[in-house]
């Protein structure tokens, strides 16, 4: 629902060559405020290596981090978005899709393949934040149903790792079904005891948040992710109030009860394979 | 609320023409003078609302005398005891829920709950649920699936209340639950919308076998102010937002996200509600009627091809 919330680092004229993290060698850590060689964090998962500030990491690198550099088989790159209400407000619902498939080289906001993460087969579907604030429209809600069907009939975990503002608005109430509709699917893997596990990233707003983004069996999340339901601003022009330090990061997540595990980049490849294994074994 | 309904001012007109009349002395020229104020109130009715724009149907769906859940559970439900409370935290007063009898048939009820004047509104909080709203709704919904209850769910919310305390207790997670649970309820439900439609807020006690809509009510993934204020950094386009949304129930009818719209009387449910009220109750109890012959297993296998099909994509 809330798409857009907070300042997007600038994304990439082409994921191939340059990076989010700006152009040029260096970049200024968000975090600890120091300059960073922008070689160095890109090697390390795009996690500051002063501070262990986590920036945002594209989907293709997150692919890879949960599957290796193979990056496993990919499924569903074929569904493809249409524009059911041809919508339009400063600019045609459809350029924006052309412009962001030219900037990502994905049809839509969701990236899925099937891969072994060490040595546990998985299929992973990841949002793309990239692709209009990782919003999730028609297709992201339906290639999540196909994978967690596929997921189902095969018997692999699932695995999703949400970073969105939420429903995308440009599909109105059909963006608003996918909640439904991934959730019901997710209903049946959940009967059929296949391991769903979510990771929760920065950030996970809106109808994500308020669907499969808390349907996981296990729910893992990186440090400090915005993870909530209204946006920031929004709150605090319902409160009349600033919002305390730290309010809807997944540390305060995990202190009230919604993620069971914090956990930092470099260890998340090794946590999820190790929570699957505990899940799957008999 | 008077520039809101603007478009409503010739009905007001003729109307309070019509009851300065009634107060008159009882004679046959003011009997045929009423008479034809009041074909002229249908008329002038009848045109305003066969006419009205998104904007102006969201401003009806959201009209303080639309007619709320428990208008429709008083003259609805009989015998309708409510339930209290999640279990967990507290009872959530914009969310009421309970059993009673549709007919002959025992259902389980569940509601947004708006208020009419100010201490009701405050207390209901606008409509708007936090996270216990909707654990009551769910801890209700159990309740009905195990004593074979089939769950009638009235959707009527601006939306899940976006407060401090509504993050710190998940709201995100009862609504997420709540869709996974309703996927999935071994009995019946028909869900009604008979106002606002609000988001995530609305479809948490929003999924069922059917979804009808009223007329003149309104579903949207964000509310038109919502989302102009995101596209335009200006909430005052938001008559322009609800023209883009297709937030209609004819719209919403066309995407193939409900049912069946269900007609209102002219000059909008809040005119005559009791008319509204028995529109949608033959409406659920019809379709009900037949949802309780279908053996559960088909039942929640179409429940889940209906919202699996919905959404609209290409593949190769």
């Amino acid at each position: 629902m809330w798409f857009r919330k907070d300042k997007i680092p600038r994304a990439p004229r082409d994921p191939k060559t340059t990076s989010s993290l700006g152009e040029g060698l260096f970049l200024k850590c968000e975090g600890c405020r120091e300059a960073l060689y922008l070689k160095e964090v890109e090697r390390n998962f795009r996690v500051c290596p002063k501070c262990g500030f986590h920036f945002r990491l594209p989907a293709a690198e997150r692919l890879r981090l949960l599957l290796g550099d193979a990056g496993g088989q990919p499924l569903f790159g074929d569904v493809r978005p249409t524009d059911p209400l041809k919508f339009k407000d400063s600019k045609r619902y459809r350029d924006r899709l052309k412009e962001s498939e030219a900037k990502t080289g994905r049809p839509d906001a969701i990236l899925t393949a099937k891969g072994t993460i060490e040595d546990v087969p998985a299929i992973v579907a990841i949002l793309d934040y990239a692709f209009m604030g990782g919003s999730m429209g028609s297709v992201v809600g339906e290639v999540l149903t196909r994978a967690a069907e596929q997921a189902l009939a095969e018997r692999v975990p699932l695995v999703i790792v949400t970073a969105s503002g939420g429903a995308r608005m440009q599909e109105g109430i059909l963006s608003l079904m996918q909640m439904g509709k991934v959730s019901a699917a997710l209903a049946r893997l959940g009967a059929a005891r296949v391991p769903y596990v979510a990771v929760l990233t920065d950030p996970t707003t809106g109808g994500v948040t308020a669907s499969f983004a808390m349907l996981g069996d296990v729910t893992l999340a990186e440090p400090k992710a915005l993870i909530g339901f209204a946006g920031p601003r929004v709150i605090e022009q319902t409160i009349r109030q600033t919002l305390p330090e730290g309010f809807q990061r997944s540390e305060f997540l995990q202190e009230h009860g919604f993620v069971d595990i914090v956990v930092q980049r470099a260890e998340m490849r090794a946590t999820v394979a190790r929570v699957l294994r505990l899940l799957q074994t008999a | 609320m008077a520039n809101e309904a603007q478009f409503e001012e010739p009905i007001q007109r003729v109307r309070r023409r019509l009851e300065e009349l009634k107060s008159f002395a009882d004679s046959p020229a003011r009997d045929r003078e009423v008479e034809k104020l009041e074909d002229k109130l249908q008329k002038v009715s009848r045109e305003i609302y066969e006419n009205l724009t998104p904007w102006q149907k969201t401003l009806v769906a959201r009209h303080p005398n639309r007619p709320f859940t428990l208008d429709y559970v008083r003259i609805l439900i009989r015998d309708f005891v409510e339930w209290h409370g999640d279990r967990s935290f507290a009872d959530d007063p914009a969310i009421v829920a309970g059993f009673g009898f549709l007919g002959a048939r025992a259902v389980a009820v569940i509601g947004h709950q708006k208020g009419r004047d100010t201490r009701e509104k405050i207390r209901r909080n606008f409509g708007m649920p936090r996270p216990e709203g909707y654990r009551k709704a769910l801890r209700v919904m159990k309740l009905a699936e195990k004593f074979g209850k089939p769950v009638l769910s009235f959707i009527d919310t601006p939306g899940a209340f976006p407060g401090l305390e509504s993050e710190e207790r998940g709201v995100a997670e009862a609504i997420a639950r709540n869709l996974l649970e309703m996927s999935a309820l071994r009995v019946p439900i028909v869900a009604t919308v008979i106002g606002e439609g609000g988001s995530g807020g609305a479809l948490g006690i929003g999924i069922g076998d059917v979804v009808l809509m009223l007329e003149h009510s309104v579903y949207s993934v964000i509310s038109p102010e919502g989302c102009a204020a995101i596209l335009w950094k200006d909430q005052a386009r938001a008559k322009e937002a609800a023209e883009a949304m297709r937030l209609t129930a004819a719209d919403c009818k066309a995407l193939g996200v409900i049912d069946e719209v269900l007609p209102e009387p002219p000059g909008g449910a809040h005119a005559d509600p009791v008319a509204t009220i028995d529109t949608v109750g033959r409406a659920i109890d019809g379709r009900l009627e037949r949802l309780v012959l279908l053996p559960v297993e088909a039942l929640l296998e179409a429940r889940y091809a209906k919202f699996r099909a919905m959404g609209a994509w290409e593949s190769a």
